[in-house]
């Protein structure tokens, strides 16, 4: 036995757990179909006549997705692809599950249920073409400005006369005939892969210039730079767009990802005072940034009714649910407004209670966890960083969305990932799934075997597989 | 890389970790507070559509929830709902929700805690949770025989009447006139409530006002008991002591001087106590009561309860008082229970059931027993002493002995019932110039082992000035209640 042999015996060597994967996928199944099921029984008492069909196709997504991870990405992470299969499938249950009230209460009304399980086809396909067509993350390193070109074009679509268009105070849409669809959400992703690729080439002399002022290495001047860029666009997102959940969210995506990049803590402090003066100035200028504060401050104000009537119902449909929720059918989550979409944790909150409350919060715990072990173990400066950058937009996204509507922090119009109705949003988080899983598939496929080792290691022969 | 990554884990924890201590405090801590918040629509919807429990009167229900067809699904409905209403209360949809039915909503409700169990078996058996039923201490008979009473003096009289079990406190009957329907605000056509609700408090004589406990009223003469009571306690007077009569007391200070009843004996000079109080005579009394002063008068009635609340189970008890500073004219109008002396109907049956119970208050209550959806027992309401001692038992004895002559040889006779002991006082409390007085009427029975306490009052125009008195109104229905309680 070689040297080198016995050094790779003692690295830890990931297994594929493939099997793992299926018989999770399983189970979230059974959780997706099985709160379809409850939905019927809980306001129509009889199970739905359809289910055979849903549920056939939801399982057809799901094997989809697992051979083409198995074919393709063979050592990505096991747990990623079932928690997004059970969040969507009990985010589209609940969908239905509104509209069944909104048709009860108005049978001419829109619904949405059937719309999000089109984008949830969408999203696997999107996820496929991922996996299938980015082989090896490493590549996009190349497209970095490209990313960061598209991102700036999908962000300014919006404030295009023609093309964009306000939806409820927001002007972060357009509209594509008779689709609406935020460009937002998915220049999120081409953000993260932007400042990856960026931050890799000039990490070093961001990290490594500066000097030292009250025990913080605080960047040099010329470097501040990006990072004003940055800031400029997540304010002019606030200004033209009205648009505060985005701004804060690119706005923490570019600084944490700078500081992973630089191990340096000065440029959180930094960005964080910077963040705070703007979203200072940002209350004192907006009219609808005052009112969102005042509503979250003194929701039960009658003087501030108008504004946080929603929030209101929201706490109510929470505290209504209680511990162990009202069950499916069985709460009014109508009473609160979008309770399908923005307010859509509110809706689970009262049927499914504070016990599905956490495990909604613990599989989006779990997608974050898994995102950062990825980045953890990724072998690549590149990679770690593009997995960092979507775990922890992916945290921030929960923590902005899920505090807004249980009134930890002020309300701000994010969707809450794969659950909410939005194509958009949908599309672009499992893209998001298909990126880190194609990173995990790298960081744990065992390192590659040595051919002949010898003394002179300066080039190696790697057998590729 | 791998440090500042930890570094963002810790700060991914520290997100997710302050959402799940937020959302138990929204669903857990606080949900209480958000639940009785009164603009929730949920919590009022799915009250209003549960099966709510009954209310019940001696074995009978007096309020439950019966099904229908429409969205609410239950309809409450009320059996002789005004002879019950200010037990019951009532229970709107618009309008909120009074006496029992407020007091008692959670175990009506079915949301108390003590009715968790049957809340989780109702939902793992996938039905609508069920309220609990609430007993009330009240005797069906003594509650009609007080009702029927009030009724017979035609609809312009104003009325109240409360009975009491002195040894516990338990309210035997509660009425007041005038009254009110429940069922009709308890109604599922909104704007017929609406309605309803209008002419109710546009009405001048205030239907929806519990005149037992809600108002206070000059007691009269009935306080001649305190201050008797005081009297005794002070050591300075017993039944025999020679008090002042004649026919009117100069009242010190000023040109005024205090008259009788006419056609009263007060004699001429100086009579005992206990023909003082068998006569009611204010002279004697308002003497007294300046030989006592105003302190050993307030503090007797505070004893008895006047300036507290003690009724937890209906709301909107109001304070009896004694004045807090009168001068010395105002102190002998006090000790007859004129001036600024005003009480509960409630109150002055706590006075003679005080009397009854060897000087011990018992505090009032009217949930006997609280009960599980399957009429299990879940809470037993047990008798408390709200006031040991407002007399010794020897004053108590030698106030009920007085009390069985003013029944027997008094101003009480109007009371008596055949073979049986009743001790009692008449009451006729005067108050402007112009207005009819009060009528009032205190007794308990039988005075050798007492089993109901009675207070009666009556505010009735319609029967000439000359003829209102305790005794010729009120001690009749005071008579009928004993005797429904006694002849059982």
């Amino acid at each position: 036995m070689s040297a080198m042999q016995a050094l790779r015996d003692a690295a830890f060597t990931h297994r594929r757990r493939r099997g793992a994967e299926l018989f999770l996928l399983v189970i979230s199944l059974v959780v997706g179909v099985g709160a379809y099921a409850a939905v019927g029984l809980g306001v129509e008492e009889s199970v739905p006549t359809d289910i055979v069909g849903y549920g056939g196709w939801l399982a057809v997504l799901c094997l989809v997705c697992h051979v083409v991870v198995r074919l393709v990405a063979p050592y990505a992470d096991p747990v990623l692809l079932p928690i997004v299969a059970a969040l969507n499938g009990l985010g589209l249950a609940m969908i239905h599950r509104i509209d069944l009230a909104d048709l009860a209460a108005n049978p001419d009304t829109k619904t949405f249920a059937r719309g999000q399980l089109i984008w949830m086809t969408l999203g696997v396909l999107l996820f496929v073409l991922v996996l299938v067509v980015v082989r090896d993350h490493r590549r996009l390193q190349s497209l970095t400005y490209t990313s960061g070109f598209l991102a700036l074009v999908l962000l300014l679509m919006p404030l295009m006369p023609v093309l964009g268009t306000t939806i409820h105070g927001s002007r972060i849409w357009i509209r594509l005939g008779p689709l609406s669809f935020q460009p937002g959400e998915i220049a999120k992703v081409m953000l993260v892969l932007f400042f990856a690729g960026y931050l890799v080439l000039h990490r070093d002399a961001l990290a490594l210039a500066g000097r030292r002022f009250a025990g913080l290495d605080l960047p040099r001047g010329r470097d501040l730079g990006p990072i004003l860029a940055m800031w400029l666009v997540s304010l002019g997102i606030l200004v033209f767009q009205k648009d505060l959940g985005s701004s804060l969210l690119f706005f923490g995506l570019f600084l944490v990802m700078l500081y992973v990049a630089t191990e340096r803590p000065g440029w959180l402090v930094v960005g964080s005072v910077m963040f705070m003066a703007g979203a200072y100035a940002g209350f004192l200028a907006f009219g609808h940034v005052q009112s969102r504060v005042n509503a979250w401050l003194h929701p039960f104000d009658p003087q501030f009714a108008d504004g946080s009537y929603q929030i209101v119902q929201g706490m109510y449909g929470m505290a209504w649910g209680g511990l162990i929720g009202r069950g499916f059918g069985q709460g009014n989550p109508t009473l609160i407004p979008f309770s399908y979409s923005d307010f859509i944790f509110a809706s689970i909150g009262e049927e499914l209670g504070l016990t599905g409350v956490f495990a909604v919060l613990l599989l989006y715990g779990l997608i974050v966890e898994r995102g950062l072990r990825t980045a953890l173990v990724c072998r690549d400066a590149f990679g770690k960083l593009i997995a960092v950058g979507l775990a922890v937009v992916f945290a921030l996204q929960v923590f902005v969305v899920v505090g807004g509507v249980t009134k930890l922090i002020p309300l701000t119009g994010l969707t809450t990932p794969f659950m909410s109705y939005g194509g958009s949003s949908l599309v672009a988080n499992w893209a998001i799934i298909a990126l880190l899983l194609r990173i995990s598939d790298q960081a744990r496929r065992p390192l590659p075997e040595l051919s002949a080792p010898d003394e002179d290691d300066a080039t190696q022969v790697v057998r590729i597989r | 890389m791998n440090k500042p990554i930890r570094t963002m884990s810790i700060f991914c924890m520290l997100l997710f970790a302050a959402l799940l201590l937020n959302s138990t405090y929204l669903q857990y801590v606080d949900a209480g507070n958000l639940n009785s918040r009164g603009d929730n629509k949920r919590v009022r919807d799915a009250e209003f559509s549960r099966k709510r429990g009954a209310i019940v009167a001696g074995g009978t229900s007096v309020a439950e929830s019966k099904p229908v067809d429409d969205q609410y699904k239950y309809q409450r409905v009320y059996k002789q709902p005004q002879k019950y209403a200010p037990l019951t209360g009532y229970y709107s949809y618009i309008y909120g929700r009074s006496a029992v039915e407020s007091s008692q909503n959670e175990i009506l409700s079915g949301s108390d805690p003590r009715l968790f169990v049957n809340r989780v078996v109702d939902m793992l058996g996938n039905s609508q949770p069920k309220g609990g039923s609430v007993s009330l201490t009240v005797d069906p008979k003594a509650q009609t025989a007080a009702y029927d009473g009030l009724r017979k003096l035609g609809n312009d009289a104003k009325g109240a009447v409360v009975a009491l079990d002195p040894s516990t406190g338990k309210v035997l009957a509660m009425t007041t006139t005038p009254t009110y329907d429940p069922n009709k605000l308890a109604s599922h056509q909104f704007s017929q409530v609406q309605q309803a609700w209008n002419r109710l408090n546009g009405n001048k004589s205030r239907p929806l006002l519990n005149r037992a406990i809600q108002e206070v009223y000059p007691p009269g003469s009935t306080f001649k008991l305190v201050t008797a009571a005081a009297a005794l306690s002070s050591g300075q007077f017993t039944p025999t002591t020679k008090v002042a009569g004649g026919s009117t007391l100069d009242l010190p200070g000023t040109t005024v001087n205090l008259p009788n009843e006419p056609g009263l004996d007060c004699g001429t000079d100086q009579i005992t106590l206990t023909q003082a109080l068998v006569n009611s005579c204010n002279t004697s009394f308002g003497d007294i009561g300046l030989k006592l002063g105003a302190d050993a008068l307030r503090e007797q009635a505070e004893k008895f309860g006047f300036d507290q609340t003690y009724l937890n189970d209906l709301d909107g008890q109001v304070k009896s008082r004694f004045p807090a500073d009168p001068d010395e004219p105002q102190t002998a109008l006090s000790a007859i229970g004129q001036f600024d002396v005003a009480s509960t109907p409630l109150q002055m049956a706590m006075v003679v059931s005080g009397i009854a119970n060897n000087g011990t208050v018992m505090r009032p209550y009217v949930v006997d027993q609280v009960q599980a959806p399957d009429l299990s027992s879940l809470d037993q309401t047990r008798p408390e002493a709200f006031r040991s001692n407002a007399v010794s038992s020897s004053v108590a004895r030698d106030l009920t002995q007085m009390m069985i002559e003013v029944v027997d040889n008094g101003t009480g006779r109007t009371a008596q019932i055949p073979n049986v002991k009743v001790a009692g006082k008449t009451g006729t409390a005067q108050r402007g110039p112009d207005q009819p007085p009060y009528a009032w009427f205190v007794s308990f029975a039988p005075a050798d082992d007492p089993k109901v306490a009675v207070a009666v009052f009556i505010d009735d125009p319609s029967v000439p000035r000359g003829e209102i008195s305790g005794s010729g109104l009120a001690a009749p229905i005071a008579k009928a209640v004993m005797e429904a309680v006694i002849n059982k």
